[in-house]
């Protein structure tokens, strides 16, 4: 069913397979969680785009002075990668109904994605120490700013992952855990994917 | 012929829906404080936001003391005069505007209208309102902070916002970007469940084109918001940091007093695009759901259906579309580039198109229609005189040729005050007076709802339309006071002192009404569950006010449109979306409104 085909319809003509038998399936088999959050990742693709739009218009300027790219970046990218491979871990294992592999994929996404941001914060160290300051420059000030909403982002999803791991150690069933467990993996990969397109415009600037 | 159609057809047996847990309230606070209800959620936002427009409208009275009567009112510094300009704009747009139709309607209607119990994630919906209330508090607390509210003009273009020698800039402006992002994050939470609760929870029976016009306005204008509030977003913490710890987004270099300041070459044509990437469809996210609101108000005090239901939702969804690839109109003056004028004037008279499309509509709803001049009609037809009004100065103001004169006088004040500010507050009033019986069980006044509506809508035009003549002899806007300018005859001043009388006297109709609704809600005429003998499903509940879970035991099944009204060879004029085919009385079919098979 396509979304022109319904919008096509002409409701004020009679239509009687729609008395009884609607609304269309769609609508009640996808959770709406699940709804929810893809509508919520569309909205932080529109902050992220508009962003690296600004970044991007900033760079063609003559004044712009790019930043180092310090080689821990790589390091946290590479935590990143690894976390969200380890909530995949949990998903399928959800899926399954392994709960040992869904617990240790949980706990290990989550350590990794801490690794990740006390990664974040040790590259801010380390260039705020060389002198890259916010103030002294606009690729500085982008590339904080990126990362501290990136980061942000991060920090909401390790609520949502807190909140799936309280329930696993109160012994939720893995049942009830699927769905929790699911949407974080998609916020996951989706938040890395985010993350890889903001590394690249840095490495490119 | 029968009057059940569906005879000859075999009744599919209903579905299995799993019907959904409801929240259970224990005490008074879970119930009407922190409710997770959408309906008290619904009345929390509609009366802090009406609140806080109250607010904006004192300022409006004092920024036009200070016009009329220049030189006469002590109290009224230039700064402070700045600083009403501000606090009104984004008052009225922000927190009463959007509040009003997402917030407050957005929440009352979708889960009513769509046969939903109630929003799909009520914890998200409580928070909601309880960050936009304090938005809206941080937002009143910059009027006491030192150095008060933020002058910058409610665009707060920098640099100057963030700049010593604009009122409010060493506290104002912090609170009131807070105050914005709060109100953003606050708002995506409710537009996430307005958006998924029309996807996911309509009953059954309730299709897409089924749903009335007013759902699809506010589900189409909480998409436009849930894309166009991020630029907000985003523009707003890039200048809450420029201000705060020194970056130089916006900041390009500066020499004050022959000294540099420490900004680095940043752009301010940046924020511009940036808000106004946000600001064009801000206009559309107040205006699409006062659309749907006026299609079905119209219809149902027409006894009619809305004419051309098809082509009003293809036109709310191209309008939406539309509104993202016009905001540079706002810019022509700004300095970008000229060639870009051409396309987003083009793209500008394009969205007249469907907009127009839509007055022509409500028009032939009208047309051989029964219609009772109630007082939400009344509000509805002055709605679609005010519109088109606001609407062709629109045009007017959108071709680059005609905008560079006109830009920066009175002229663009009365344009958009009509189009959005006059018109989107008519259907609200339209809404109040239409849905308050929903609300109270009670009716509103009468006669002081006429008295309402004729100062209001008179009185709007007697403040509005001579402006745009103040505009065409060069009176500027955001001045403090012209004084003896050459250029503007010594009438403009007695025409300006004119508008501040109807100003005053349009206030004073606010009252009125304010404290109409205060008193009707414990002395006003019991309405019963439908007076206006309307279709939707809001008006078949089994109580009213509809109690928690909206619909009692069962969920209503839908059998037909929101418009089978004055349907031929049916004995009553209306027949609701809910009843069941074999109920329908008289000759014909109640779901063939050409009469014929």
């Amino acid at each position: 069913m396509s979304i022109f085909h319904e919008l096509a319809k002409k409701p004020w003509l009679i239509n009687p397979a729609e008395v009884e038998g609607v609304p269309p399936p769609a609508a009640f088999f996808v959770p709406v969680g699940k709804v929810g959050l893809r509508v919520f990742l569309v909205v932080v693709t529109v902050v992220f785009t508009l962003m690296l739009i600004a970044y991007g218009d900033r760079m063609l300027f003559s004044t712009w002075r790019p930043m180092p790219e310090p080689w821990l970046l790589w390091l946290n990218t590479a935590l990143l990668i690894t976390s969200s491979l380890a909530m995949q871990w949990a998903k399928s294992s959800a899926k399954q109904g392994n709960s040992d592999g869904m617990r240790d994929g949980l706990l290990w996404g989550g350590v990794l994605t801490i690794a990740f941001l006390a990664g974040q914060l040790y590259v801010w160290q380390q260039l705020v120490d060389l002198g890259y300051y916010a103030t002294s420059g606009t690729a500085n000030a982008f590339f904080y700013l990126l990362t501290a909403i990136h980061g942000l982002h991060m920090m909401g999803g390790l609520v949502a992952w807190g909140r799936s791991v309280f329930k696993m150690w109160r012994g939720g069933a893995v049942a009830d855990l699927r769905l929790s467990v699911e949407l974080c993996t998609t916020y996951w990969h989706y938040l890395l994917l985010v993350w890889l397109v903001l590394f690249a415009m840095l490495l490119f600037s | 012929m029968s009057n059940g159609v569906f005879d000859d057809v075999q009744v599919i047996p209903p579905a299995e829906v799993d019907d959904v847990e409801l929240y259970h309230a224990h005490s008074f606070i879970t119930k009407y404080v922190f409710s997770q209800d959408a309906k008290i959620i619904a009345i929390q936002y509609s009366a802090t936001a009406i609140t806080i427009g109250l607010v904006g409208l004192v300022l409006s009275w004092l920024m036009r003391l200070q016009l009329g009567f220049p030189d006469t009112f002590s109290f009224i510094s230039p700064d402070q005069y700045y600083q009403f300009v501000t606090m009104h704009g984004m008052i009225m747009v922000i927190y009463l505007l959007t509040a009003l139709f997402l917030g407050g309607f957005g929440n009352y209607l979708i889960p009513l209208m769509v046969g939903a119990r109630d929003m799909v994630f009520p914890y998200l919906n409580m928070l909601s309102y309880w960050i936009y209330l304090l938005a809206v508090l941080i937002l009143t607390a910059s009027f006491f902070v030192p150095g008060g509210a933020s002058g910058a003009g409610w665009t707060l273009y920098p640099p100057q916002a963030i700049l010593p020698g604009t009122p409010g800039v060493e506290w104002g402006i912090i609170l009131m970007l807070v105050s914005l992002v709060l109100f953003i994050i606050g708002f995506t939470m409710g537009g996430l469940n307005y958006v998924v609760t029309v996807l996911q929870a309509r009953t059954r029976g309730m299709t897409l084109m089924r749903l009335p016009l007013t759902v699809w306005g506010i589900f189409v204008a909480t998409i436009l918001a849930l894309l166009a509030f991020p630029a907000l977003f985003v523009g707003g913490v890039m200048m809450l940091l420029d201000r705060v710890i020194g970056t130089s987004f916006f900041m390009p270099e500066i020499i004050q007093a022959g000294e540099l300041l420490g900004t680095d070459s940043g752009s301010p044509l940046l924020f511009q695009h940036l808000f106004w990437f946000f600001g064009h469809p801000e206009v559309y996210i107040v205006a699409l759901p006062a659309f749907g609101i006026v299609s079905d108000v119209i219809s149902t005090h027409a006894r009619k259906n809305i004419f051309g239901y098809r082509m009003m939702v293809w036109a709310i969804v191209g309008i939406g579309g539309l509104s993202f690839i016009v905001w540079a109109h706002h810019m022509y003056v700004s300095g970008m580039n000229p060639y870009f004028g051409f396309f987003f004037a083009t793209t500008t008279l394009i969205i007249a198109v469907p907009t127009a499309l839509k007055v022509y509509n409500w028009v032939l709803t009208l047309w051989k229609g029964n219609i009772h001049m109630t007082i939400p009609m009344l509000f509805c037809v002055a709605f679609i005189l005010t519109f088109l009004n606001g609407g062709l100065t629109g045009l007017f103001l959108g071709n680059v040729v005609v905008a560079v004169p006109l830009s920066d006088t009175m002229f663009v004040v009365a344009h958009f005050h009509m189009v959005m500010g006059v018109a989107p507050i008519l259907v609200i009033f339209a809404a109040i007076y239409h849905w308050f019986p929903k609300m109270s069980g009670r009716m509103l006044h009468e006669g002081w709802g006429q008295f309402h509506f004729w100062v209001t809508f008179l009185g709007s035009y007697l403040i509005y339309f001579p402006m745009h003549y103040l505009g065409f002899v060069g009176v500027p806007r955001r001045y403090y006071e012209i004084g003896e300018t050459s250029f503007v005859p010594p009438s403009a001043a007695t025409l300006n002192e004119f508008i501040t009388i109807m100003v005053l006297i349009v206030g004073f109709a606010q009252v009125v009404f304010i404290i109409n609704i205060l008193v009707s809600i414990f002395k006003g005429k019991e309405s019963g569950p439908n007076p206006w003998n309307a279709t939707t499903l809001e008006w078949q509940t089994e109580t009213t006010p509809p109690s928690h879970g909206n619909f009692g035991d069962e969920l209503p099944v839908v059998y037909r449109w929101a418009y089978a009204y004055s349907v031929p060879g049916v004995d009553a004029d209306f027949v609701p979306q809910n009843m069941h085919p074999d109920d329908v009385k008289g000759s014909g079919s109640a779901d063939d409104p050409s009469g014929h098979h």
